[in-house]
């Protein structure tokens, strides 16, 4: 059986199947039709929306609401996220599961409202201070909006951490038809919640029943317990002991900073989500992700349908960077010795973005520094850009098959 | 606040107060402490959100919850704490640098009316950093910022939160006796209670302006400012109304999936590219939707994508439609199988379809249209000359349907089943009606 609608409705499908209880957003273009999903649906399940006086007020009242034990989404782009920054860097030190989703525009500024555009892939990793690794999952198709919504929940719960999930204009608002046989639903783990800690231990404050910051191990986020639940909690975006308190001690500042740090890089292999459609012996490799991979998926079943190989890889978790599955990609297309002193037979990767180059920049890192680490032969990445609100086209990507050959 | 008590003879840890001497941070704690046991509340539940600058220090001092975030947000985490438990006792601390930057969340916590009781540790100055003016600094206050005496005339927070709505709003010092008891009061009232609570900073607005505490009172007089309770009117609470509107919802099936089970059936053997140019407020993008639909329930794929000014009634509006067998991919149209104009707006949006034109390509225009010169195959519909005047808001779906007629994509009786089964009541029937009078369209080939 099939449907016919828009990125915006699977992700509010996904985000209340995923147990979505709490929304606060501000209008913005392309966002807005979440916000209006949320406000509408909501209170069928018992769940608060609002719309608040701004973004910094959106995200607070996330923060505020997943300490009080919600599941929160909100919902902005670009510009938004601008004014979201101080807060995602509250969200990181907190520890606050939350999902952000970013419905990407066109340019710096206002730019342009209604233009598809993947300008901030570089923008939300870093777009707090400190330099602390975030989550982001980036759907290309609308089934995908439903199921990288759910598991972006998921990772949120798993990691107690802020998860963003980057879309634009054409994804979000574009109607296509799905099989409804294809959403996939993924599970949503809960949140690991707090047990009373043996009475009398004499690391436990008088009032305290957990400890709401201890790291144990170190690379775990620590176990969860509600504003108004059975244990006192203090949550602080101060450098904290494991109690909440204020601390300005080298070693338990240390410890916090790598236990942010650790949560996420430590698990950065079982976080990678890609879609690899390699042939051996392709001497091209096409990577993108979100709606211009649908051009990329169009192109290689054109090339193929000519004869030509090439081999494509959709990149759905686009931070942490899928480092795994690009030399994968790269070097283990086939295990054949034809390929010794190069990292395997593809020639040239081809990223394709409608950006200048965002994460063109991260296949560049991991492939060059791979092959410099190893001693062999690099493939030339290059890039297919595009800043003037266009799609991509599939003509883009068969340029480099043909000239290629 | 929640019915639950619980006797506790302090809410104070073991932790002494950080704060220089004779500052009144401390004697506002305490205050707040005695508010507390006589309260009698639960610490778990009860939440203390604390803002930026000296007196943030405070979540570290007591046995309830505790949140500190950023400058300025206290107010906005306090709120989506209690959005979702509205029957928690949220308490918040913030200091007048707190209410300047964060002055969207204090006027809109007030215009709401949620139901917090934000305390304002008042010392006119910012203490943490060094002694800097403030959104309340009196006119003439000499800090590191206004090194001549400041220019600007202070925000009265009371007046302000008052006037848009604010429950219960009281002004008095961190020396006042009846203190605890008003903190009592704003913690048992329902609305969004705001106390300014004016106090010396020590460290540096008393040495700067030679500041005492008998001036905290001629300072308010000479700038007109009221004290003791100002306003104290039960509103409903906005967490508790939030929850109580959204209940008559409550248990309705929230977006499911929406099957376009395929009952008829279509030929078409590979993809078709179809855009769509008319006005705001044509009906456009609802007539694309039917034909996308349609294609569905014909066993196609469909996609549509939409475009239009942001003023979304005036302007043109836009639809791309592509049809095809398969999954389509990629959605863009850099060169459309078929263009129906609808208005000059319209063909004015079209121009780069119009210039991609071949002699493969279908045109269908209105009369206005019939001398645009172009390769394609062009089929003038004319709604008059059939008898069909004023149908300008009825023209995107007469000139979409009378063209799907002429390509045979898929049965126009699709058409009719996807306005049924979304749509409703007059639009409905108004909808078929013109479905069925697009058969009639008079049609000039050009």
């Amino acid at each position: 059986m099939r449907e016919f609608l828009d990125g915006a409705t699977a992700i509010a499908r996904g985000a209340l199947d995923a147990g979505c209880n709490f929304f606060a957003g501000y209008p913005i273009s392309p966002a807005t039709p979440l916000l209006l999903h949320m406000i509408r649906e909501l209170p069928k399940v018992g769940g608060v929306a609002i719309q608040a006086e701004d973004e910094i007020a959106s995200i607070s009242m996330c923060i505020g609401a997943a300490m009080t034990g919600a599941r929160a989404l909100t919902a902005t782009s670009g510009p938004g996220i601008s004014l979201y920054s101080e807060n995602i860097g509250l969200a990181i030190m907190g520890e606050v599961p939350l999902v952000i989703v970013d419905a990407q525009r066109m340019g710096p500024a206002t730019g342009g409202a209604t233009m598809p555009a993947q300008g901030d892939v570089q923008f939300v990793r870093w777009g707090t201070a400190g330099g602390y690794p975030i989550i982001a999952l980036a759907p290309s198709s609308v089934a995908e909006c439903y199921s990288l919504t759910r598991r972006a929940f998921d990772l949120a719960e798993r990691f107690r951490a802020p998860v963003f999930l980057l879309t634009d204009k054409a994804m979000f608002l574009s109607m296509s038809t799905v099989e409804i046989e294809q959403y996939e639903h993924p599970a949503v783990r809960a949140r690991a919640q707090a047990q009373a800690a043996p009475a009398g231990d004499p690391d436990l404050r008088p009032e305290e029943s957990f400890w709401p910051w201890r790291f144990d191990p170190i690379d775990q986020p620590p176990p969860f317990s509600p504003f108004g639940g059975e244990h006192i909690m203090r949550f602080t975006g101060s450098s904290h002991d494991e109690h909440g308190f204020l601390t300005k001690d080298p070693a338990r500042v240390g410890q916090l900073n790598e236990h942010l740090w650790r949560k996420i890089a430590d698990h950065a292999p079982e976080l990678e989500l890609v879609r690899a459609d390699l042939q051996p012996d392709a001497r091209t490799l096409f990577v993108s992700y979100g709606i211009t991979a649908r051009a990329m998926e169009e192109a290689v079943l054109v090339a193929r349908a000519a004869g030509q190989r090439v081999s494509a890889l959709t990149v759905q978790s686009l931070w942490p960077v899928s480092k795994g599955a690009i030399l994968a990609a790269v070097g283990q297309v086939t295990g054949t010795s034809e390929s010794a002193g190069h990292l395997g037979p593809v020639e040239r990767v081809v990223v394709a973005e409608l950006n200048l180059g965002d994460f063109r920049r991260e296949v560049e890192r991991v492939i060059y520094g791979w092959a410099a680490q190893t001693r062999q032969i690099a493939p030339e990445v290059v890039g297919i850009n595009r800043v003037d609100g266009e799609l991509i086209t599939p003509g883009q990507f068969l340029q480099f098959v043909t000239s290629n050959e | 606040m929640t019915q639950t008590t619980i006797t506790l003879t302090t809410y104070r840890n073991e932790r002494e107060y950080p704060f220089c001497p004779g500052c009144g941070h401390g004697l506002i704690l305490n205050a707040l402490n005695h508010a507390l046991i006589k309260l009698a509340v639960d610490p778990k539940r009860t939440v203390l959100v604390t803002d930026i600058g000296c007196h943030g220090l405070s979540d570290q001092y007591f046995v309830t919850h505790a949140f500190h975030g950023l400058h300025g947000r206290s107010i906005a985490y306090a709120t989506g704490i209690k959005l979702v438990d509205p029957d928690l006792n949220v308490i918040v601390l913030i200091g007048d640098g707190g209410a300047g930057i964060g002055g969207a969340h204090l006027l809109n916590a007030a215009r709401r009316n949620i139901g917090l009781t934000v305390l304002v540790f008042d010392n006119f100055n910012f203490g943490m950093t060094g002694g800097e003016h403030s959104v309340t600094t009196p006119t003439g206050g000499v800090t590191a910022t206004t090194r001549f005496g400041n220019l600007e005339r202070p925000l009265d927070i009371c007046a302000t939160v008052a006037v848009n709505g604010a429950g219960f709003v009281w002004r008095g010092t961190a020396y006042d006796k009846d203190l605890a008891d008003v903190i009592v009061e704003a913690v048992q009232s329902q609305s969004f209670a705001l106390l300014d609570i004016w106090e010396l900073c020590t460290a540096y607005y008393v040495p700067n302006n030679k500041f005492s505490r008998n001036m905290l009172t001629t300072t308010r007089e000479a700038l007109g400012m009221a004290a003791g309770m100002i306003s104290r009117a039960e509103r409903p609470e906005y967490a508790h109304a939030l929850r109580d509107a959204g209940a008559i919802q409550a248990g309705q099936p929230a977006l499911r999936p929406d099957p376009l089970i395929p009952i008829f059936a279509s030929t078409l053997d590979r993809e078709f590219r179809l855009v769509i140019a008319g006005s705001a407020g044509g009906k456009v993008r609802s007539t694309a939707k039917i034909a996308g639909e349609a294609a569905v329930l014909s066993g196609l794929w469909a996609t549509q994508e939409d475009s239009y000014p942001v003023t979304v009634k005036t302007g043109h509006s836009l639809s791309e439609l592509i049809f095809s067998p398969q999954e389509i991919l990629y959605t863009g149209i850099p060169r459309p199988d078929a263009l129906v104009l609808v208005s000059e707006e319209g063909r004015r949006a079209a121009a780069r379809y119009l210039a991609a034109m071949s002699a493969e390509s279908w045109l269908f225009v209105t009369p206005e249209f019939a001398d645009l010169e172009t390769p394609a195959r062009k089929l003038v519909f004319d709604f008059e000359a059939a008898g069909m005047r004023g149908a300008r808001k009825q023209a995107a779906l007469l000139m979409l349907s009378a063209a799907l007629r002429r390509l045979r994509l898929f049965p126009i009786e699709a058409c009719e089943e996807a306005i049924r089964r979304g749509q409703r009541g007059a639009i409905a029937e108004e909808n078929l009606a013109l479905l069925a009078q697009s058969a009639g369209v008079y049609v000039t080939c050009a």
